[in-house]
């Protein structure tokens, strides 16, 4: 039975649960595109507030299903907190649907549900649970605009392909936890043993099973050569959907494959080991290259993400060879410096689109700067961030990275990540060079976002200063994290 | 903590003037040129102070990111701050050439000049490792926005290869050092990232070679040295006039410094091994890029590829390793910065009048702007080595030096001082003498240096005379910190 000291660290689950639930009855009593965004961010507020204060003093195994530590209280708090900023940007940028706005931010809430449930499992029934609830969320959130009849983009379109070949993927993952389950006898996550006579068949199914799971979680991390999906449903998607796939959507799938991977030692099988490595390398080419050609920023963002989840896998294959917790606090602050990076170029696209219209040429930013100077040097903040330079927390990222490599030996990886790194500089520069330009009057597209956008506009501040600040000053988290992944 | 008054001058100053575009276009480079002054009068104390038995005549330190063991480390001493003073007395000439030659969004320009400069002046002082890297990155973007903004026709490409040249060799360089903080772990216990713990490290020859090896991309892509040079013409070329002061004047001095600092010191075995092929490196960059440059029309181009054959002289000097070469090295970076930074604003200069660098559209200049020829004529004979000069003493005490090093690397070497009195006396004659041609777009003729012009070229014609008269006190200066560094 569950007591109520269990339920008490589960508070932030429950927290937005519940919110979820109050924002259903609130659209059924009267619908209001107001209330329904405000309910969201306020219910995630306070969860998130809530999984903060928790944080120093909670460690504890909630049902078989879930542990409730450090490490997944933070990535709950990121959670609750980038979903917020996530509602706040889809405000505006629904407010001419000409459909009911109200159900995205119920779908918002759902999928933050399963992020929580997925960042704090350690049992595959936990890990499937969360990111089916994800999924779905994400399938009705991608398709939003669907009956708009001037809606931007294809979002059933690109729902249809996620749904498709998500399910497939999560096919693959369950064939493979039904494989590690007739070896182990157990669905939660353990060590996977080498030649034990008492398992029933041999090691080759464990690999396989290894791989399967792999298979599945890559496609859901867009790792090459599972990221075919990546950019199409990326530009069909409504920009806030896409932030929500791209940041939260990585990250909760990130942090469980993480924590699968540290518990069952799946690395200490070499043929595991490799395929990690090829699937690392793999994204890093392929993502930058194909990232150079792109017109379409969210298609770029997309082929940049590929390389971005290339360079995490890096530190994941690091971690069988550290002596210490480095290549986990590298995972960690990447993502977090990941997520706001990425969410922070997201929302500069969603601040200048709408429903109707959305702006993600890169010819569409020309001569930004000059227009909207504070949005631009916003903007080229996270393009640098993402290219991985100095003063922004992508730098610090990068930096952890290199380390986990360095000390783990893995030369190959870092002269793919030196290489990678050096082509991406040319397609963000790009951008930045576009803004530069001189301003193109009469081609000027999109209006300047006005008062409605005010949150927005505060959503990127806050976004800007975090980066400007991990970037200079990053002992805070350092320790913040070194204490969470020491306990894990 | 004058160190941290230093380089926070130049942040806090780049700030103001890019706020001061507000309020009218021609303030900021009034706030960049106190700011520029003020930083100097910094500099003339920093001078004066006595390092009084103390290695380093100041010095600040603090905690920056404990986890890695990296600190908020800046130091300098005699080398250090020779540089720094350069760094400054460049940057006014800099905000001088910008004056009158940027009119669009002045504010920002500024702002980067400001911010170029302070991040050289970081890389000038940190002794922490990551600090300095730090430093080594920050002064790219803003030279990136110099360039890509304010820059001529293909200021795109050449934006963009200077970024990602340097930035590539960077990261090369980063996972040297990371390598080295990393054994600091294996040896000591714990991370280090600082100057003096990382000197106490014991590393095993091959892997000391890659280690160094990864420093020396890093520098030698700054430097710039064959086979790592080719970002530089380009650079130069389409950089506007005050961007390619800093870049020749101040940023390749940067990499000169990196290997007189870190990659030597840090690595002496290593370096002594591979300072056969860094010689000849440098010899081939002497010769090829000389020759190269006499193939140029564009003039920019031209100088450009001189400063690649000068900075030869530099790694000569540097590899030579021992007190007469390294000091000659030395003075051929300052000597460099002012002829150099001087022939690019002359570039400029005519750039500016006739618009454009194509030589062959250009001649017999010497009747209509009379001063500008004798200023350039200084100049290159300045930079070709005549004895009295700067870059005599430069080369001339590398060449020593390096001799008792590497014959003939060295012999080598010093068929360049014939190459560059050759194209440095062709670009005179070709710009300067035979038949008045009017460059294109120019109706009214051409107007000489006025006063304002004139009084940054004698300054900096005072300066290669003084290192050319006496060079004792500048020497003097370096010789304390060769001695500790050089064994």
């Amino acid at each position: 039975m569950i007591s109520l000291d269990d339920l008490l660290p589960l508070l932030p689950l429950l927290i937005t649960t519940v919110t979820v639930v109050i924002t259903m009855i609130a659209i059924a009593l009267r619908r209001s595109h107001a209330a329904s965004a405000t309910i969201t961010i306020i219910g995630l507020l306070i969860a998130a507030f809530v999984a903060i204060r928790m944080m120093p003093y909670t460690n504890q195994q909630i049902t078989p299903l879930l542990v409730i530590d450090q490490f997944s209280l933070l990535f709950t708090a990121l959670s609750c907190i980038f979903a917020l900023f996530i509602a706040i940007l889809s405000y505006p940028y629904f407010l001419k649907l000409d459909d009911h706005k109200e159900e995205f931010y119920l779908l918002l809430g759902i999928a933050t549900v399963g992020s929580i449930v997925m960042v704090s499992s350690n049992h595959f029934i936990g890990l499937v649970l969360g990111l089916e609830t994800l999924s779905m969320s994400l399938y009705g959130m991608i398709a939003y605009p669907l009956h708009s009849k001037n809606a931007a983009k294809n979002p059933l379109e690109a729902s249809v392909k996620y749904l498709v070949l998500s399910a497939a993927a999560s096919g693959f993952v369950l064939f493979g936890i039904a494989l590690v389950y007739m070896q182990t006898g157990s669905l939660a996550f353990v060590q996977l043993e080498h030649g034990n006579s008492e398992i029933i068949l041999s090691e080759g199914y464990t690999v396989l099973a290894l791989m399967l799971i792999a298979a599945g979680i890559s496609f859901k991390l867009s790792l090459a050569p599972f990221h075919m999906w990546t950019p199409d449903v990326y530009e069909g998607a409504p920009v806030p959907a896409t932030a929500y796939l791209a940041t939260i959507g990585k990250m909760a799938m990130f942090v469980v494959f993480l924590r699968f991977v540290l518990v069952s030692d799946a690395l200490s099988f070499g043929s595991v080991l490799a395929a990690f490595s090829l699937i690392a390398i793999a994204s890093i080419v392929i993502g930058n290259l194909l990232a150079l050609v792109q017109q379409n920023l969210k298609r770029l963002l997309a082929y940049s993400s590929i390389a971005h989840m290339g360079y995490l896998m890096i530190a994941v294959v690091a971690s069988f060879s550290n002596q210490n917790t480095l290549s986990t606090e590298a995972i960690s602050f990447y993502l977090v410096a990941y997520l706001v990076m990425s969410l922070g170029a997201f929302g500069v696209i969603s601040i200048v689109s709408s429903s109707e219209n959305e702006f993600d040429l890169v010819a569409d930013f020309q001569g930004l700067f000059w227009r909207a100077p504070w949005l631009a040097v916003i903007f080229t903040a996270m393009l640098l961030s993402l290219a991985g330079i100095p003063l922004t927390a992508g730098f610090i990222g990068k930096f952890y990275i290199f380390f986990a490599g360095v000390e783990s030996s893995l030369w190959v990886l870092l002269f793919a990540l030196v290489i990678g790194s050096g082509i991406g500089l040319y397609y963000y520069l790009r951008i930045i060079y576009a803004m530069l330009l001189p301003r193109a009057l009469e081609e000027e597209r999109f209006p300047i976002a006005g008062i409605e956008s005010l949150t927005s506009y505060c959503v990127l501040a806050i976004l800007f200063l975090i980066l400007i600040i991990l970037g200079v000053y990053p002992a805070p988290l350092m320790n913040l994290l070194e204490n969470a992944v020491s306990l894990i | 903590m004058i160190l941290v008054a230093l380089i926070s001058i130049l942040f806090i100053g780049g700030l103001l003037s890019w706020a001061a575009e507000g309020l009218d276009s021609k303030f900021p480079r009034v706030v960049a040129l106190i700011t520029i002054l003020i930083e100097l009068a910094v500099v003339i104390f920093l001078l004066q102070m006595d390092a009084g038995g103390d290695s380093y005549i100041a010095s600040v330190e603090g905690e920056w990111i404990p986890r890695f063991g990296i600190g908020f480390y800046l130091a300098s001493d005699g080398l250090s701050v020779l540089m720094i003073a350069l760094t400054g007395f460049l940057g006014l000439v800099a905000i001088g050439a910008a004056w009158n030659e940027i009119t669009e969004k002045t504010g920002f320009f500024y702002f980067n000049l400001l911010w170029t400069l302070a991040g050289v002046i970081g890389v000038f002082t940190a002794l922490d490792l990551f600090l300095f890297f730090f430093f080594w990155e920050v002064m790219l973007i803003p030279m990136y926005f110099i360039i890509a903004i304010w820059g001529h026709e293909n200021k795109n490409y050449a934006a963009m290869k200077f970024f990602i040249f340097t930035q590539v060799s960077g990261m090369i360089m980063l996972i040297s050092i990371l390598l080295l903080s990393y054994l600091h772990y294996v040896s000591f216990g714990r991370f280090s990232f600082k100057y003096e713990d990382l000197l106490l490290l014991e590393i095993a020859l091959p892997l000391q070679l890659w280690i160094m090896l990864g420093f020396f991309v890093g520098f030698a892509t700054k430097l710039p040295s064959v086979p790592f040079h080719s970002w530089l013409p380009d650079a130069h070329s389409q950089a506007p006039t005050a961007g390619s002061v800093i870049l020749a004047g101040i940023l390749l001095k940067t990499g000169a410094y990196g290997l007189i600092r870190f990659a030597i010191p840090l690595f002496p075995e290593a370096s002594e091994l591979f300072a056969p092929i860094a010689m000849t490196l440098a010899a081939v960059s002497i010769l090829y890029c000389a020759k190269v440059a006499f193939a140029q029309t564009d003039i920019k181009r031209l100088i450009a590829y001189t400063s690649i054959s000068h900075m030869g002289f530099v790694t000569l000097g540097i590899y030579a390793w021992n007190e007469q070469a390294v000091q000659g090295a030395i003075m051929t970076m300052l000597a460099h910065g002012l002829s150099a930074a001087a022939l690019f604003m002359l570039a400029g200069g005519l750039q500016h009048r006739i618009h454009t660098r194509d030589m062959s559209k250009m001649g017999g200049f010497w009747k209509a702007v009379p001063r500008m020829a004798v200023v350039t004529l200084f100049f290159s004979i300045a930079a070709l080595g005549m004895p009295g000069l700067g870059n005599f003493v430069g080369e001339f005490l590398a060449l020593i030096g390096a001799f008792q090093a590497n014959i003939w690397a060295t012999v080598a070497a010093a068929f360049g001082l014939i190459l560059a009195s050759v194209y440095s006396l062709w670009v005179i004659q070709q710009v300067f003498q035979g038949e008045y041609k009017m460059g294109a777009g120019v109706e009214t003729g051409l107007i000489d240096l006025d006063k304002r012009e004139m009084t940054y070229f004698v300054l900096m014609m005072l300066g290669l005379i003084w290192m050319g008269l006496y060079p004792q006190s500048f020497l003097a200066m370096t010789q304390p910190v060769l001695a500790q560094i050089i064994t």
